[in-house]
């Protein structure tokens, strides 16, 4: 009797912990509230100091400079909800470049298999990554640092100093061109496209909730009969098909393939995710978070263009921004902790001055 | 008996026969390969690997990672010259000490956001190895520093021949004798291994990780200082890009001489015969003509082959082990 | 022995986020004693022992030492003040060698600050230890080439190897064969004549009754009792223990054994265990008994299809079958509630709901997509049926107690709606309601046709609930027995013998 009487007052607590004032507090320290807030911060600020930011045409044409490496956080969110790493992205980007380079080089016309010839070469290194780290079980981080340099090494042999310039006509649409008649770009479009599906998967499906619970935690995972190496084998290879995508887009957006292009976009691209809310340590983050975080960084740098804050401060930027999202989540985890702490205690006190 | 020693040893046995068998097949490709003035130019290259690739290996065995080490290269090496280029008077030894010191400055920031942050090493450094390159091109304004503008006394710092041995190789030597001594002989050195092999139990016997963190990675980082400027007064020039992915180079040595990427177990010896495995090779593929561009992609495919390597012999060991318990 | 206690702990609570480890605990012992902590595991005893050795502080209380009031900041602190412990988890450094264990943490040195570490003297005084122990181990042998019990011992060393005045032993004997556990009760003798203080921690009466003088009782965090062992009796102490009596604990039900359901034949896996057999039969309830590291969960898991069998056949309802994962065994209606529940049976950052259909989330999905109304009726179903007491199915599992966490997991696997259910430390780490309910629960599952392995350390769970008890020690099976035939002394006795080739 004693122990209903008990989960009784812990259901009465608990519910009115669901007050309104506990439901406003964790809407605003939601990691997603914050960083939709630091945009309108940011956007108020480069409309005001910034001349022409606040021009549609302008704001949509910044797109250019931010869609590629949010495809790339895109699937990248969903290796490291599971715990993992690839830091080999922008090297596959490189190689699958230098496929599509060679191709049209040849004289292969068809935009058609431009297009999977850097999808399927994406697809085979990202595969590469995942069969070593999941048949010989080495940590993500250690062969993704090696393949890093394997995949631009192979570009560094076949190009040397030199570059493929020569693409079909039609293929430059794809990097630069807009939606019918308007003035979105298409790359926007696609990354949208692309974001909606990912999320969707992510947040509705079975697979999504098993790349959590993988993250969360993987013996428990194994345990639940989840087949843990081979989802996390199609996320390395998610990975690389959609490296080969942005490869399409930024080997038709520059107009060409070379042995150093997209240079640290994997760092780019993991800050993105992790900004975005996803915990390094997998299992916690959601797809809005990224999104924004994506519009977050991509204006940040369109602003301070304008601005004419030369590019280096952006790389400083953003490799605090990649530290600080990592950060303050752990410091408000404390925070939290703590009053969980100090609730407890008050409890404690009460129950003794009752009885 | 001594199943794992045995091992080690024969680690480094066989990559000291892998380096012998190595140059004896280039001499035979190039035969000015063998020359005295030859092995004192790759041993003096390979220095200033051997000494990052030793600060590298405390990181790893903890169980981090240092990626930001080249970054530091670059910072303090632009320090130091852009100190020689401003002030010719000041004695060299000021450039060495602040560019030391500031590699030193510069691994402690790494390390409090690791110890105390409680953010995993890879993400900290990823971030810093951005942060770290940008803080170059500020101080340098995106300008190089080059062998004019630099004194002769700052270009000798690592050529001054001792004993007819260029300074730099002593450099190095000291360096690895401090690490030896600081792996093996001293409580904190020991409390590495403790660290990176089981950090519960660890903690049961009050080793305070947060400050070991920290130290490791400030000597990392000051071993990185103390090479960036060699490095400048070596090739006689700070470039802004200058030792761009030489974080992979310094973590495949390790790997290469049988450190353990989860952190744990190594030794100094497999380190430094791994890194001077790698300047070998980078260097002889230089000596080809069009093998330059050959180097990164047999950086890659060696870290990758050793680690396969590593896995496949622990997990054989392993398998010795559990068939001797249970017969 | 000395009336005055040299050390005293008077009111220690230690709160975690969310849970109450200790509640207001009095303890103290004096020199020249072995004072036995006795408790169900999950009362806190190897908090409190946390707490007094510098690993934890405490949230509120006093330590009290030579009647004196000190703080342990760190371990080390505790170390210089002449306290030592045998930590429950094997702690060691699997890469380093034995020496090294031994004196991780206060390794020797031939000088001051600056001077080597002095190997030599490590070295010599390990074998010292080691020779004590009456243990054959070379100084710089790998840990990692040690058996469990060789591993045990070495904890045991290093304990002694700091001069201390109270040595703290949680459960040093859970992995130790007979032989072995005479020479530590040796050695305690011997400490004991040296005047030193000894906490005893185990759940083996036979040995409280052999060597402790003093005990203190602590159920769900709380102090119950002391008193003295001459004047106590096991039924008494365990009452203390449990709180309630021993019929209630285990409410086993007469269930009719049917069919064999599960046969296995010689199931072996190198360095693990080797020639298993048993037979499993409908509303059975088998019990697996037998030392940490005597191989239990890993057939269990090689029968699950986490492991690989290097030989042995499983039979399924007199099939042969070939079980290659976790998925191909919940398709032939096995459960495996693993023994660690936290990173093994729940995700503690997931609600309850995900929790309960994470093994059946592909019968949720329809072209893959989660439905969610037939998520949340299954749920509610089994949180229902398992009377899982929580705010409601959206609650994280982390926020629930230990008892509630578990029942959770029991609910994931009941909801696969398995035929033969592999229940492996069901009742570790949780208190003393859940645990009867579980008991009630299994015995009730059993009535209705279910086949249940039960792999237990605690004997009396053993006892209480299984129609036969199978043995294993070191990897081979060493006895079966019925319920007739099976009590404490022919088990232990299994449990501990080594096998005759």
């Amino acid at each position: 009797m004693n122990d209903i009487a008990k989960s009784f007052v812990s259901e009465g607590r608990l519910i009115s912990e669901d007050s309104l004032k506990e439901r406003l507090i964790r809407l605003v320290t939601s990691w997603e509230a914050i960083l939709a807030l630091l945009f309108i911060i940011e956007f108020v600020f480069f409309s005001f100091n910034a001349p022409y930011f606040l021009d549609s045409f302008n704001l949509l044409n910044a797109s250019f400079s931010y869609t590629e490496k949010s495809i790339l956080a895109l699937s990248m969110v969903f290796v490291i909800i599971c715990g993992d790493i690839d830091i080999s992205v922008a090297s596959i980007i490189a190689l699958s470049s230098l496929a599509i380079g060679w191709l049209a080089s040849i004289g292969v016309e068809s935009i058609g298999v431009l297009i999977l010839a850097g999808i399927v070469v994406g697809a085979l290194a990202g595969a590469l990554n995942g069969l070593l780290i999941t048949m010989i079980g080495i940590p993500a981080i250690a062969i993704t640092l090696g393949t890093q340099s394997l995949f631009r090494g192979i570009c560094n042999i076949v190009l040397q100093n030199k570059a493929y310039t020569e693409f079909p006509d039609d293929f430059a649409y794809l990097g630069q061109g807009y939606l019918l008649n308007t003035d979105i770009p298409f790359e926007l479009v696609f990354y949208l496209i692309l974001a909606v599906i990912i999320g969707f998967v992510l947040h509705y499906t079975g697979f999504g909730r098993k790349l959590y619970a993988i993250g969360n935690c993987t013996s428990t995972a194994i345990f639940s009969g989840i087949k843990v190496q081979r989802i996390r084998f199609y996320n390395f290879m998610l990975n690389g098909v959609f490296s080969g995508i942005v490869a399409v887009f930024l080997t038709s957006r520059i107009g060409s393939a070379r042995p150093n292009m997209a240079l640290n976009y994997e760092m780019e691209s993991i800050t993105l995710v992790v900004l975005g809310g996803v915990s390094i340590l997998g299992g916690r983050g959601n797809i809005i978070g990224v999104l924004i975080a994506s519009f977050l960084i991509g204006y940040l740098r369109y602003g301070m263009g304008i601005m004419r804050i030369p590019g280096k401060y952006m790389i400083i930027t953003t490799g605090f921004l990649l530290i600080g999202a990592v950060l303050l989540p752990g410091i408000l985890d404390k925070i939290k902790e703590s009053r969980k702490l100090r609730r407890q205690q008050k409890e404690i006190d009460a129950e003794r001055s009752g009885n | 008996m001594n199943g794992l020693k045995a091992l080690h040893k024969n680690r480094e046995a066989m990559l000291l026969l892998l380096i012998i068998v190595s140059i004896l097949a280039i001499s035979i490709k190039l035969p000015r390969f063998l020359h005295v003035e030859n092995f004192s130019n790759i041993l003096s290259d390979s220095s200033i690997l051997v000494m990052v690739a030793l600060g590298q290996f405390l990181v790893i065995l903890t169980g981090g990672i240092d990626l930001s080490v080249g970054s530091i290269i670059a910072f303090c090496g632009m320090l130091g010259a852009l100190i020689n280029m401003n002030f010719p008077e000041l004695s060299p030894i000021w450039c060495v000490l602040a560019g030391a010191g500031a590699g030193a400055g510069l691994g402690l920031f790494n390390g409090i956001l690791v110890a105390y942050g409680k953010i995993p090493a890879i993400i900290v450094t990823l971030g810093t190895m951005g942060i770290y390159r940008g803080f170059t091109f500020v101080i340098s304004k995106g300008q190089w520093v080059t062998a004019h503008e630099m004194t002769k006394g700052f270009m000798s710092i690592p050529k001054v021949s001792i004993f007819g041995i260029p300074s730099i190789i002593i450099y190095a030597l000291v360096v690895c004798l401090l690490i030896f001594y600081f792996i093996r002989y001293t409580r904190t050195g020991r409390e590495l291994y403790a660290i990176g092999g089981n950090k519960a139990a660890a903690v049961l016997v009050g080793i305070k990780e947060d400050r070991l963190q920290v130290l490791i990675f400030t000597i990392c980082g000051l071993i990185s200082g103390l090479a960036g400027v060699l490095w400048a007064a070596r090739y006689s020039a700070a470039v802004n890009e200058m030792a761009t992915g030489f974080e992979l180079m310094t973590v495949a040595a390790c790997v290469l001489g049988g450190v353990s990427i989860s952190g744990g177990s190594g030794l100094v010896g497999g380190v430094i015969l791994g890194a001077l495995f790698m300047g070998l090779l980078n260097n002889s593929l230089t000596m080809f003509k069009g093998m330059a561009f050959y180097q990164m992609f047999m950086q890659g495919l060696v870290v990758i082959v050793a680690m396969v390597f590593n896995e496949l012999m622990a997990r054989s060991s392993n398998k010795v082990v559990l068939n001797r318990r249970i017969k | 022995m000395d009336s005055k206690p040299i050390l005293e702990l008077k009111g220690i609570s230690k709160f975690f986020p969310g849970i109450k480890a200790l509640d207001e605990i009095d303890f103290s012992i004096r020199c020249g004693e072995v004072h036995a902590l006795i408790g169900e595991n999950g009362a806190g005893k190897s908090t409190l022992i946390k707490v007094v050795t510098g690993v934890h502080q405490p949230t509120s209380g006093k330590i009290i030492l030579d009647g004196a009031e000190v703080h342990f900041d760190t371990v080390q602190d505790a170390q210089a003040a002449g306290i030592s412990a045998i930590h429950q988890e094997a702690s060691m450094f699997y890469e380093l060698s034995v020496a090294e264990n031994i004196f991780m943490g206060h390794h020797l040195k031939s000088g001051g600050n600056l001077a080597p570490l002095d190997w030599k003297e490590m070295r010599k005084r390990t074998k010292e230890l080691l020779d004590k122990l009456e243990l054959s181990i070379e100084p710089d042998e790998l840990v990692k080439n040690l058996s469990v019990a060789q591993r045990h011992m070495v904890e045991i060393a290093k304990a002694l190897s700091i001069d201390a005045r109270v040595i703290i032993m949680d459960e040093p004997t859970s992995a130790l064969s007979l032989h072995e556990v005479e020479e530590l009760y040796k050695i305690i003798r011997q400490l004991k004549s040296e005047n030193k203080a000894i906490v005893f921690i185990s759940h083996k009466f036979e040995e409280i009754f052999e060597i402790c003088d003093y005990f203190t009782v602590m159920r769900d965090g709380k102090y119950v009792g002391e008193g003295t062992i001459a004047e106590s009796s096991i039924n008494k102490i365990v009452e203390m223990m449990v709180g309630r009596s021993l019929d209630q604990m285990y409410p086993k039900v007469e269930a009719k054994i049917g069919q064999p359901v599960l046969e296995v034949e010689n199931l072996t896996r190198f360095g693990f265990f080797k020639n298993i057999s048993f037979t499993l039969h409908e509303g059975e309830i088998l019990g697996f008994f037998g030392l940490v590291g005597a191989g239990r969960s890993e057939v269990m898991r090689a029968i699950f299809g986490i492991d690989k069998l290097d030989f042995g056949t499983i039979k399924l309802w007199g099939k042969t079958t070939h079980i290659s994962d976790p998925m191909v065994a919940m398709k032939k209606k096995i459960a495996y509630i693993p023994e660690d529940r936290q990173s093994q049976g729940a995700i503690l950052k997931m609600n309850i709901s995900q929790n309960i259909t994470l093994a059946l989330l592909d019968e949720m999905c329809k072209f893959g997509v989660i439905q969610k109304k037939k998520e949340r009726r299954v749920s509610e179903r089994f949180y229902r049926k398992m009377e899982v007491r929580s705010a409601g199915l959206h609650v994280d599992v982390d926020t629930l107690s230990g008892g509630n966490q578990q029942k959770v997991v029991l609910a994931k696997w009941l909801a696969t709606e398995p035929k033969i259910l592999i229940l492996d430390e069901p009742t570790k780490g949780v208190d003393v309601g859940t645990k009867a309910k579980v008991h009630e629960f299994v015995s009730i599952l059993a009535s209705q046709g279910l086949a249940v392995i039960l792999v237990s350390s605690e004997l009396p769970e053993v006892l209480g609930m299984s129609d036969r008890v199978v043995v294993m020690h070191e990897g081979f099976k060493t006895a079966e027995f019925t319920r007739e035939e099976a009590d404490s002394e022919v088990i232990i006795k299994a449990a501990v013998s080594e096998v005759e080739v």
